[in-house]
């Protein structure tokens, strides 16, 4: 088996048969997250973003917004107890609308330096969530299973 | 591949396969993989290739989404983006063989115990 160490910035990345707002709404918005983040509801208002997973409720700072191009945000794991001791790391959404209607996401998990268990837990995680996502809002359907 | 078919940006499953399909750019996607967000100067110096040859392969690696670059500073950094092999994966790993490679590794699990 292989071992590795996890990446203090990681990049995803995905091509999505939407709109630049229809991604935007998707990611800022609980009734698109709980579709596809986990079951978390999600909403990016008031300079916050606040989330709630069951009976977990937390949010984090917003340190830049501006729809439907960028959103960069606070990470904390906070819907696990081990994870939630490690410090804050960083989020950065990025949407490029390309020609012929489709749109790319790109996420940026950075500064996670301090969170090393954090940074190995979403490495999986951000794939299923981008890839969720996109079957959102390619099909109107989250993804099976 | 066509300027157009980059233009629009659909990365589809051809380029992911067509991508994956040589030992140079697997090898690439690899060494990423142990350390990401490196620059080219770093990723030629592991090949016993020309800096051209390493940026042709990193290219086609890009237009298929394993690959994305940042730049940070003065440096443009390659990052393994894994989302497009989990669309594989999800297209045609779950929906066509997810039983049946589960019954191999279970019937090679039991031979190998039993062995």
């Amino acid at each position: 088996m292989t071992t590795m160490t996890a990446q203090t910035t990681q990049v995803y990345s995905v091509f999505v048969r939407a709109t630049p707002e229809q991604v935007w709404d998707a990611i800022t918005k609980p009734e698109f997250t709980q579709q596809y983040f986990y079951g978390a509801r999600i909403e990016v208002r008031d300079g916050r973003r606040f989330a709630a997973v069951g009976d977990t409720e937390w949010d984090e700072e917003v340190l830049e917004e501006d729809p439907p191009h960028k959103l960069v945000h606070g990470w904390i794991s906070a819907y696990d107890s081990e994870l939630a001791a490690e410090a804050q790391s960083r989020v950065t959404w990025e949407i490029q609308p390309q020609d012929g209607g489709v749109t790319k996401l790109t996420v940026v998990h950075d500064q996670l330096e301090g969170a090393p268990k954090t940074a190995e837990s979403v490495a999986g995680g951000w794939m299923y969530v981008l890839s969720g996502l996109k079957t959102l809002l390619e099909t109107g359907r989250p993804l099976a299973g | 591949m066509t300027f157009r078919s980059r233009k629009i940006g659909r990365v589809d499953d051809d380029l992911v396969f067509k991508a994956l399909a040589d030992p140079t750019r697997r090898h690439l996607l690899d060494r990423l993989f142990e350390r990401d967000g490196r620059t080219l100067t770093e990723l030629e110096s592991e090949l016993e290739m020309t800096r051209f040859g390493v940026m042709k392969h990193l290219r086609v690696l890009e237009d298929a989404g394993l690959v994305v670059t940042r730049r940070e500073g003065r440096e443009k950094l390659h990052f393994l983006n894994p989302v497009p092999i989990r669309l594989v994966h999800d297209r045609w790993i779950d929906k066509y063989t997810e039983h049946r490679v589960a019954a191999l590794a279970d019937l090679k699990h039991e031979l190998e115990e039993t062995a």
